[in-house]
């Protein structure tokens, strides 16, 4: 579903990503863990093509980027730290506007549809505004999926969420969001990762260091595993 | 390490003898304007700063589409280096016509055609340095320097028509003057500083440029060997 | 409480080749008319923009008749620089209230990540934009009209408006997704913009003017026709190099 070789990226003289090779199957779930620096937003954004690769290849849902990136972001849904909401309109007209900009036919059947899927059918009328820091993020989710992407892509979707909201979150992530879609996650939250997920990369200093799937992990815990793969 | 190349240094021996030859040409061997007088003499240098600065803009809106076009950082460089030089020749060029202005129409200023675009233009390219300055990264530094010069570029020549067409007292020089203008006719002897004026700054602005130019690409490499040491 | 309602209506099957997608990517107008139309009514529900474009004007039109003493001969030949004065300014602050919307809750990523062409994105900000822009003016002109005695509603003069905001919005927009993008933001769009648009702002003056003081209308035509020309020239080129502006 997502196949990236030799990718770089550069910034100016610095090289956030060097030569990073990276390969997702469809319906697989890969938390891309790392730390801070390490080049994780970057993949993501070049991924949900907003951002170009400096060399290497991309390839997502058998298209190629940047040359392809419309078609891409036909399937592509992406989630982010930022809500990407208008706080002055509706929950139901942020959910709108993205259909009409995504060419949803049948479009207010597939609104409502969404709104009950992330659990807001009851304030479909209310601003944005006036929502929680939780509810404006599983409005994102429900604006990530209006057009049924076959590929999502979580950009630490948990940022500036309590403990209450984070587990509302996983479940809208989990039954919403990754169900039958191939996702691709960057986070902090081991927790929250080794929950979710079905493989784990570790991005290190712009490569994939290692790579282990939920039933290599079953001995030793996620933690263990990522303080190693940062070690060597 | 790069070396200065000799021809650069050529280049700089050239400069500062037709620079030395134009100011001769411009202050002794020129006749005195009948009816300016001595601070007519102002005018070789005048022009022939006008004439780069201007030559620098055009230069750096091509550059910048170029680059646009290639993505390579060196025609970023030569557009900076364009910019930066015609930047400096311009506002000379507005001193020495504020000097000339002051005893021609008794005024310091006008809100002449020229003057007003000359000002206008100025004040874009110190927009694109500060444009320039809020930017971090510097892809996009160099890619909304290019957009913005290219739009300076084209605005410019608007606004020197639309200006045309509140009145003006400037002289035009070369070329068909309107009737009513007043009108400045040249000598021979005259016409040889003028054109040397010409050619001795076009000299001077290439060997700015390259400077500017080598300077930029010594910058690009003292980044880099600091990322090596921070490495 | 959700997940298991929500089980059944997405329980689709694990097979990855969907039949069909209901993505049909919208065409070019219909793509602008969205964005245009999730501005106008989230616009339409706070007044933020134009309440503040507004009151601005007003304040600027005010400290104009105390500076330049507007008394009924002076009036006339300076009232059509007072008002581009007016939009020109009030015209900065909303390009930079457009644009920080977008901007502050990552929403301009929520419009590149749309299956439409960039310049879609470019056309739907600059048609809110100058929308904005005549609202505020079409108030502004009988107010002033009514405050100086000076008939302003005339078809013509709109016209003139119209040409002149449509140039400023258009170099506006681009250069506001510029400015939105650097360390220095709000401060730097006028800078950029206030020499870039000049041939905008000083021929709608120059037209505006001969308008008012009843001057032949050849006089009015130069200046007219260099805001088309810029108007067109600068569309064209806002069109062609928005992508180098959105891109990373």
């Amino acid at each position: 579903m997502i196949e990236v070789k030799k990718l770089v990226k550069r910034f100016g003289l610095k090289t956030i990503l060097r030569g990073l090779n990276f390969s997702v199957e469809p319906g697989e779930f890969v938390a891309l863990l790392g730390p801070n620096g390490a080049g994780k937003t970057t993949f993501l954004r070049i991924l949900a093509t907003l951002s170009r690769p400096s060399l290497g290849d991309v390839k997502i849902a058998g298209h190629h980027l940047p040359a392809d990136a419309a078609q891409v972001r036909a399937k592509l849904g992406v989630v982010s730290h930022m809500p990407l909401l208008y706080p002055d309109l509706t929950a139901e007209e942020n959910l709108r506007f993205y259909a009409r900009m995504y060419g949803i036919g049948n479009m207010e059947a597939r609104i409502s549809e969404v709104l009950e899927m992330v659990g807001l059918e009851n304030r479909r009328k209310d601003l944005v505004r006036t929502f929680s820091r939780g509810m404006q993020q599983r409005l994102a989710i429900g604006r990530a999926v209006i057009h049924d992407p076959e590929v999502m892509l979580f950009d630490e979707p948990y940022t500036g969420l309590d403990q209450d909201a984070s587990e509302m979150l996983d479940e809208v992530l989990r039954s919403v969001a990754a169900e039958g879609r191939t996702v691709v996650m960057t986070s902090h939250d081991l927790a929250r990762a080794e929950d979710l997920a079905t493989r784990f990369d570790i991005l290190s200093r712009g490569v994939i260091t290692a790579s282990a799937t939920q039933k290599e992990l079953k001995q030793t815990n996620l933690l263990a595993f990522y303080k190693q793969a940062l070690a060597d | 390490m790069q070396n200065k190349p000799v021809l650069l240094t050529i280049l700089d021996a050239a400069s500062i003898i037709v620079l030395g030859i134009a100011t001769y040409l411009a202050l002794v061997f020129a006749p005195t304007e009948a009816v300016m007088g001595q601070v007519q003499r102002v005018f070789y240098f005048h022009i022939g700063t006008a004439w780069v600065g201007l030559l620098g803009f055009v230069i750096a809106a091509v550059a910048g589409v170029a680059y646009l076009i290639t993505k390579d950082s060196r025609w970023d460089r030569f557009e900076v280096a364009a910019v930066e030089v015609s930047t400096v020749f311009f506002f000379i060029t507005i001193v020495l016509g504020s000097i000339w202005a002051r005893p021609a129409w008794n005024t310091w200023w006008t809100w002449d055609p020229r003057l007003t675009t000359a000002a206008i233009t100025e004040l874009i390219y110190i927009a694109y340095f500060m444009l320039r300055k809020g930017i971090e990264d510097p892809e996009k530094r160099a890619r909304f320097g290019a957009v913005y010069t290219l739009l300076g570029g084209i605005s410019a020549p608007i606004t020197f028509m639309v200006i045309r067409l509140f009145r003006t007292i400037h002289p035009i020089v070369i070329g068909s003057a309107n009737a009513n203008q007043e009108k400045m006719s040249m000598t021979g002897d005259m016409k040889i500083a003028f054109f040397f004026g010409l050619f001795a700054f076009t000299v001077i602005f290439i060997d700015l440029i390259w400077h500017r130019i080598r300077l930029g690409s010594l910058e690009e490499k003292v980044e880099q060997l600091k990322l090596k040491v921070s490495m | 409480m959700m997940d298991k309602k929500t089980a059944t209506i997405d329980s689709r099957p694990q097979t990855m080749n969907r039949p069909s997608s209901i993505v049909h990517r919208p065409s070019f107008v219909k793509a602008t008319l969205a964005i245009v139309q999730k501005d106008l009514s989230a616009e339409f529900r706070s007044f933020e923009l134009i309440s503040a474009m507004l009151v601005f004007s007003l304040l600027v039109i005010i400290i104009f008749n105390f500076a330049l003493e507007l008394d009924i001969k002076v009036r006339e030949s300076v009232t059509s620089g007072v008002l581009w004065t007016t939009f020109a300014f009030a015209g900065t602050l909303g390009l930079n209230r457009s644009m920080s919307v977008e901007k502050d809750r990552g929403c301009m990523d929520g419009l590149l990540l749309a299956p439409v062409d960039r310049s879609v994105i470019y056309f739907g900000k600059a048609i809110s934009n100058l929308i904005f822009m005549l609202i505020v003016e079409v108030i502004v002109l009988p107010v002033y009209s009514m405050l100086y005695n000076v008939n302003l509603f005339r078809l013509d003069l709109l016209g003139v408006i119209l040409l002149g905001s449509i140039g400023y919005a258009a170099v506006g927009t681009l250069l506001s997704t510029m400015s939105a993008q650097t360390r220095t933001r709000e401060v730097l769009l006028p800078i950029l913009l206030f020499p870039v648009a000049m041939p905008v702002l000083l021929a709608s003056v120059k037209a505006c003017n001969g308008l008012l003081t009843g001057a032949e209308f050849s006089e009015v035509l130069t200046p007219l026709n260099l805001l088309i020309v810029y108007d067109v020239i600068f569309i064209a080129i806002a069109f062609m190099v928005f992508d180098f502006v959105v891109e990373e």
